[in-house]
């Protein structure tokens, strides 16, 4: 039994609650959420819901035949061995100065982010990618002093046509 | 015509063709209430504690397998549901529990008996809503039932503002629902049921473990025909009894951890295990690390979430037990297992289980052997939790099929009383019989007020031990016998009933005991025995909580004994 982590996407229904419920089932169960992502899907009235899950298959299957169970979640699949494209944005304010701003900017075309914010003493960048892509930055300007971080967590969908 | 909220509901109710509602009544729910006197039709039996109500409602539910419904106020009404509401939940009864709120200008600012019920019931619910616009109310009503009823059954709460119940609009009831999430596997899979099949017919040594399941389904006869075709021995847990006659060769008892010896080593001895409707409950299981290392598993159960929950399973088969058994009852070859039955037999005589011991004392065994005897088996019996639970469980014969209603899963004290009363109400032709503790007994004890006003003939059985009896066993066996807190000051139950208006008798003597249970059979109305038992009597067998199922203690041998593992 290996422990992974796991990406499990869920449509589930646009109603009041619908989070509570899955905080709840996950709570109770002992489960552990390492992020959940939240939005609007292709259908109207359903929101899809990209949960990454840690733990071995079987307790994640468990994870997702539970869900599945709960009325307002239409369905669940766990997409982690297929393939798949993920992403996740982050914004990072970080320290700047005269003197490093440059070099800042140096390294945010590198990984291809975006500066959204700059003020005399900081700078806000957007970067998008996997998890790897936005860790690395972040390690990165940890050196010129981060402010503050806030990530979406993952969202994922399965490449091709198919759906 | 336009209709009130309360009139609408009352009206979904008769259409989902509800009779009774056991309910006490608040603020919160006066609209309802108000307009019960337009619905004759359907009865109200006044509770006197809603957690009565909701064990009443899941009684009536689990005897008659349509769903049990209850209401409450906002608030203090809401929680005390919470107890019978997650015991239906644990069981798997089909209930629909209905609450009032507090005006929806007020939700969220704590309004006097405000409580956010909704939220309370996520984790003990199949699922439930807040009714915010009345014209939802009729679609919720429909979808609640029907929830509650198919697949694997439960509660479902509907939660109403008090403004809602007021508020009007046009009366119109679904046919059908639309509910895009909620999935139901009845028929199993063929490829699956071909491999289970397969399994089946190739085992030397297999056991038929018989959950709830079996007897939501009502697959009484599918079972047996498995059973008797193969000569499979058939073991089932404590809410499995009578999914499977008590009194048939092939019945070896119940397994577990009060189970008999013969069904816990033929368990652990076993090369399949056929677990039927049932989710490998650790008081069924013992300690699964060890639980019956030679056994290839097939589960059959209609919710797939139960599959390898607690236990590896080989071949899954996720569907209706009625529906999976017929279609895999025809593929099973005729088999007698000559040697692994009489190995069976070999151990019933080894670890006699049931055997009772001698000596003058009133000893909780005979006394449910001789319910037994006085009703021929033709009754139904309701349980508290503990040791009355396990003595009624373990020395009645269930031959009717849902002849026992017992709380398993969450175990409150306090259900015997009013499921009780749920269950006569359902099945008034019925003999009922409540087996009660002295501690649990006054748990619901304000339910002999409805059964008095109601005239809900049950017959009350306590098995009064001045204990809490099943506690001071543990604190005997496994805390160096130091009775912390166990002994109980009870008053005089045969007052309290006559208080009540409930004749009763108190019992002390063995020789009593059949012309006490005669006088409560002959007596039209409620009767209530008080059985003053051997106080430190105990359930044998016992496997000690952590310990295979094949290591028990038995009443002749009380030191851990049994095989291998």
């Amino acid at each position: 039994m290996i422990n992974t982590k796991h990406t499990l996407v869920a449509l589930v229904e646009d109603k009041p609650g619908v989070l509570n419920r899955i905080a709840s089932l996950f709570r109770r169960r002992g489960f552990n959420i390492q992020s959940l992502a939240v939005g609007g899907s292709e259908h109207p009235g359903l929101s899809r819901m990209t949960i990454v899950v840690g733990g071995d298959s079987a307790q994640v299957e468990q994870v997702r035949k539970q869900l599945e169970k709960l009325i307002n979640v239409v369905k669940v699949s766990d997409i982690t061995e297929e393939d798949i494209v993920t992403r996740e944005l982050a914004l990072i304010k970080v320290k700047a100065t005269a003197q490093t701003r440059s070099e800042i900017m140096q390294i945010v075309d590198i990984f291809r982010a975006n500066i959204v914010d700059v003020s005399p003493s900081s700078l806000t960048i957007e970067v998008t990618g996997d998890e790897d892509k936005v860790n690395s930055l972040i390690g990165l300007l940890r050196e010129f002093g981060v402010k503050e971080i806030a990530r979406t967590g993952r969202i994922a969908l399965t490449r091709g046509g198919g759906s | 015509m336009k209709k009130t909220g309360a009139q609408i509901l009352c009206e979904s109710l008769i259409k989902e063709g509800v009779e009774v509602i056991f309910g006490i009544l608040g603020g919160a729910v006066l609209p309802i209430y108000d307009t019960f006197p337009q619905y004759p039709q359907l009865r109200h039996i006044l509770v006197r504690h809603e957690q009565g109500a909701a064990h009443a409602a899941d009684g009536y539910a689990r005897a008659t397998h349509k769903a049990g419904v209850c209401i409450a106020t906002s608030g203090p009404g809401a929680t005390n549901l919470v107890t019978g509401i997650a015991c239906a939940y644990m069981d798997s009864a089909p209930m629909v529990a209905i609450t009032g709120q507090v005006p929806r200008s007020v939700i969220g600012k704590d309004a006097f008996q405000e409580t956010d019920i909704t939220g309370i019931t996520i984790p003990i619910t199949k699922h439930n809503y807040l009714v915010t616009d009345v014209a939802e109310l009729a679609k919720t009503v429909k979808e609640a039932f029907y929830i509650a009823q198919t697949g694997r059954p439960g509660p479902v709460l509907i939660d109403i503002p008090r403004d809602v119940q007021q508020e009007t609009t046009e009366f119109i009831y679904p046919d059908k629902v639309d509910l895009p999430g909620y999935k139901i596997i009845s028929r199993g899979h063929p490829a699956q049921i071909k491999k289970a099949a397969k399994l089946i017919n190739e085992a030397e040594q297999p056991v038929i473990i018989a959950g709830r399941g079996v007897i939501i389904s009502q697959a009484y006869d599918e079972l047996r025909e498995l059973a008797e075709e193969a000569q499979i021995p058939v073991v089932h847990t404590l809410l499995g009894i009578s999914s499977f006659p008590g009194n048939h060769i092939l019945n070896l008892g119940m397994l577990g951890m009060h189970g008999t010896g013969s069904a816990n080593m033929a368990v652990q001895n076993a090369d399949l295990i056929i677990a039927i409707g049932m989710r490998f409950d650790d008081r069924a299981t013992g300690n699964t690390k060890y639980f019956a290392p030679n056994a290839r598993v097939i589960h059959i159960d209609i919710d797939p979430a139960e599959i390898g929950k607690n236990v590896l399973t080989e071949v899954p088969v996720v569907g209706d037990i009625k529906s999976v058994l017929t279609a895999m009852n025809s593929q099973i070859e005729r088999r007698e297992h000559v040697a692994w039955l009489s190995q069976i037999e070999q151990w019933s005589y080894e670890y006699p289980s049931q055997e009772i011991r001698e000596g003058e004392e009133l000893l909780p065994q005979y006394i449910v052997q001789q319910i037994y005897d006085a009703t021929q088996g033709d009754a139904l019996v309701v349980t508290g939790v503990g040791q009355n639970q396990m003595w009624a469980a373990r020395y009645f014969t269930y031959i009717k099929p849902n002849s026992l209603i017992s709380a398993g899963g969450l175990g409150p004290m306090g259900f015997e009383l009013p499921a009780a009363m749920g269950v006569k109400v359902g099945c008034p032709e019925e003999v009922v019989w409540c087996i009660a503790g002295d501690g649990g007994f006054q748990m619901t004890i304000q339910e002999l007020a409805t059964i008095t006003q109601e005239r809900i003939a049950v017959k009350i059985a306590i098995m009064n031990n001045g204990y809490l009896g099943m506690v001071r066993q543990w604190q005997e066996l496994f805390y160096g016998r130091r009775y912390v807190d166990t002994k109980l000051w009870n008053p005089d139950f045969v007052k309290i009933a006559e208080a009540y208006d409930i004749p009763g008798v108190r019992v002390k003597r063995r020789e009593e005991v059949i012309p006490a249970i005669q006088k409560a059979m002959e007596y039209p109305g409620a009767f209530l025995i008080d059985f003053l038992i051997e106080p430190e009597e105990n359930v044998y067998p016992i496997v000690p909580p952590g310990e295979s199922l094949a290591r028990f203690l038995e009443l002749s041998k009380p030191e851990v004994r049994g095989g291998k593992l």
